[in-house]
């Protein structure tokens, strides 16, 4: 593991392991509130108005910066099973490249049983924030490009 | 005790919904301010329409659609009945309630409301009973008043008399507030802007499934509601207009219907209350709404207020004893609704792990953000009731409001 990055895949293979330990519906919850309250906060300077993503039930801010040719996320938000969830998704998809952020399909959503929080109708901010990601990841690999 | 029990296991027996379950739990509907759960008969009142009767209705000669337009304005009459209205002509069929305060901002607003005038609304109004003003005072150059609300989610009948004046050209009250359960004293209310003259306009959305309304006695110049929330289909709703208010005012929308003859240089229009309806209306909705008043009228009101009234108070008495709920909204009048949050854990966190146990509440800003504003809170979970809710589902929503504080 030292010095060099696991794929997108192989994070999210990880996950789908760490899930499938848990048998009913309340561990799966406990495991992502848990995940939600460890995950560090992001500056609160950083909780502007430009970063915020408004979910019409959670607010979820999202901040992105190229280091090394990776995109470092940090994001935060006022929901705890957000949180949880975010907290997922940046660790699969902080410290990768542009490139991969953008052809990743996130299966490990639906493996985990969690999709219904990435649909649209949940309005928790989670399909703008993914959709936020990528374009960042767009936004510094045409950045690099230039 | 026994003879109430055996009212409302028959009145649930109407609702095949209730009989399903949600994450593998028996559903726990208490999502009844957003939208009521629909008897067999309403849906059976649909479904008979599209079977038996559909066409359209007002133009043809042919059988079907004479039945159908009969079946349709059967029902303008039984709305007239219901809320008691003077003529059935005062019914205009709309999409909902949000289409009545439109076609009122915008019919009204265009003949009557000019530079510098105000129109006055409440601090506890719903989304939209704001913007359509907004708008329309953005386009006319107009000014929105808006009456403060107190920390139990009340107004004040003096704050109230010193906002109007005499650039009021138009008031538009919430009876019900979706989000904090005020009952508004809008009888009182509309006779202290009559004594100026002042049209007064009522979004009852949240009044008409838990309360008689006689328009006549509260002399409310528009009132609006949705079926959806009555036991009735989504996408028809009703606007009730004073006779004379609109035969003064213009059409809203253009189209087939609304019309009286057109040609290239002049077009006149029909009478009420056709002139509001352009266009082929949502007629298995209407049919739909018959079926729901029909509902609420094989119970009662009487019952239906004492039995949802009764819920409130067990719900407030059960919540009241959770360390860390506060009520947002604790009104001296309130109806069939209790908005709550809790401390230190997300509304949207709530409603998470209470749809895991098949409750279904609201949780979020109801689409009263102005009132999560000055109560501070990013949202309440909200429990509505209807008339076939139980003390029973009460009580597991209190036991899945325990389960929750001990997950977070």
């Amino acid at each position: 593991m030292v010095g060099t990055v696991t794929n997108i895949e192989e994070k999210e293979l990880e996950i789908i392991e760490e899930f499938s330990l848990f048998e009913d519906w309340m561990d799966k919850y406990e495991h992502i509130i848990s995940l939600g309250k460890e995950l560090p906060l992001i500056e609160e300077s950083l909780k502007t108005d430009d970063l915020l993503i408004k979910g019409c039930q959670s607010k979820v801010w999202l901040h992105a910066k190229l280091e090394k040719g990776k995109v470092i996320f940090t994001a935060d938000s006022d929901a705890i099973i957000t949180k949880g969830i975010i907290s997922l998704l940046i660790r699969v998809l902080s410290n990768q490249t542009p490139t991969d952020i953008i052809n990743t399909d996130l299966t490990f959503i639906e493996n985990i049983g969690l999709k219904e929080h990435l649909s649209p109708t949940r309005s928790n901010g989670l399909v703008s924030m993914v959709k936020q990601m990528k374009l960042y990841a767009l936004a510094f690999r045409t950045q690099q490009n230039a | 005790m026994s003879e109430l029990l055996t009212d409302i296991e028959a009145i649930r027996a109407q609702f095949p919904i209730l009989t399903r379950e949600v994450n593998g739990k028996p559903l726990v509907y208490l999502d009844n301010g957003a939208t009521s759960q629909k008897p067999q008969s309403v849906i059976d009142a649909v479904k008979h329409y599209y079977e038996y009767e559909n066409s359209n209705i007002h133009r043809g000669v042919h059988t079907l659609s004479q039945e159908a337009t009969a079946a349709y304005e059967d029902v303008r009459k039984k709305v007239q009945k219901f809320i008691n209205a003077k003529h059935d002509h005062e019914i205009i069929f709309t999409s909902g309630t949000t289409g009545g305060i439109n076609l009122v901002a915008s019919s009204f607003g265009a003949s009557l409301v000019r530079r510098g005038d105000e129109i006055l609304i409440t601090a506890m109004e719903h989304h939209s009973n704001i913007v359509p003003w907004q708008m329309l005072c953005e386009r006319r150059g107009a000014q929105l008043k808006v009456l403060p609300i107190s920390k139990e989610g009340e107004i004040d009948i003096e704050e109230y008399k010193k906002l109007i004046g005499p650039k009021t050209e138009l008031i538009s009250l919430v009876h019900v507030s979706n989000s904090l359960g005020t009952i508004n004293p809008i009888k009182e209310m509309i006779a202290i802007a009559h004594a100026q003259n002042i049209p007064v306009m009522i979004d009852g959305a949240q009044a008409i499934h838990h309360t008689p309304v006689d328009v006549q006695e509260l002399d409310a110049d528009f009132y609006v509601f949705s079926a959806h929330k009555m036991y009735g289909p989504t996408g028809v709703g009703v606007l009730y207009g004073k006779e004379e208010l609109l035969n003064d005012m213009p059409p809203y929308q253009g189209g087939g219907d609304m019309i009286k003859s057109v040609t290239f240089e002049k077009t006149t229009y029909n009478e009420l209350p056709h002139k509001f309806e352009a266009g082929t209306p949502n007629i298995a909705g209407g049919i739909g709404l018959g079926a729901g008043i029909d509902f609420i009228n094989s119970i009662g009101f009487d019952f239906i207020q004492a039995h949802e009234a009764e819920l409130s108070r067990f719900a407030v008495s059960q919540l009241r004893d959770i360390k860390g709920l506060r009520f947002i909204g604790t009104a001296k009048e309130r109806a069939g609704l209790v908005s709550f949050v809790l401390d230190g854990i997300h509304p949207y966190d709530t409603g998470v792990i209470l749809d895991k146990l098949g409750i279904a509440v609201r949780t979020g800003h109801h689409c009263t953000q102005p009132v999560m504003n000055f109560f501070e809170v990013p949202g309440t979970v909200r429990a509505s009731f209807a008339v076939y809710n139980t003390k029973q589902e009460v009580v597991k929503l209190v036991e899945g409001i325990d389960r929750v504080k001990r997950m977070f």
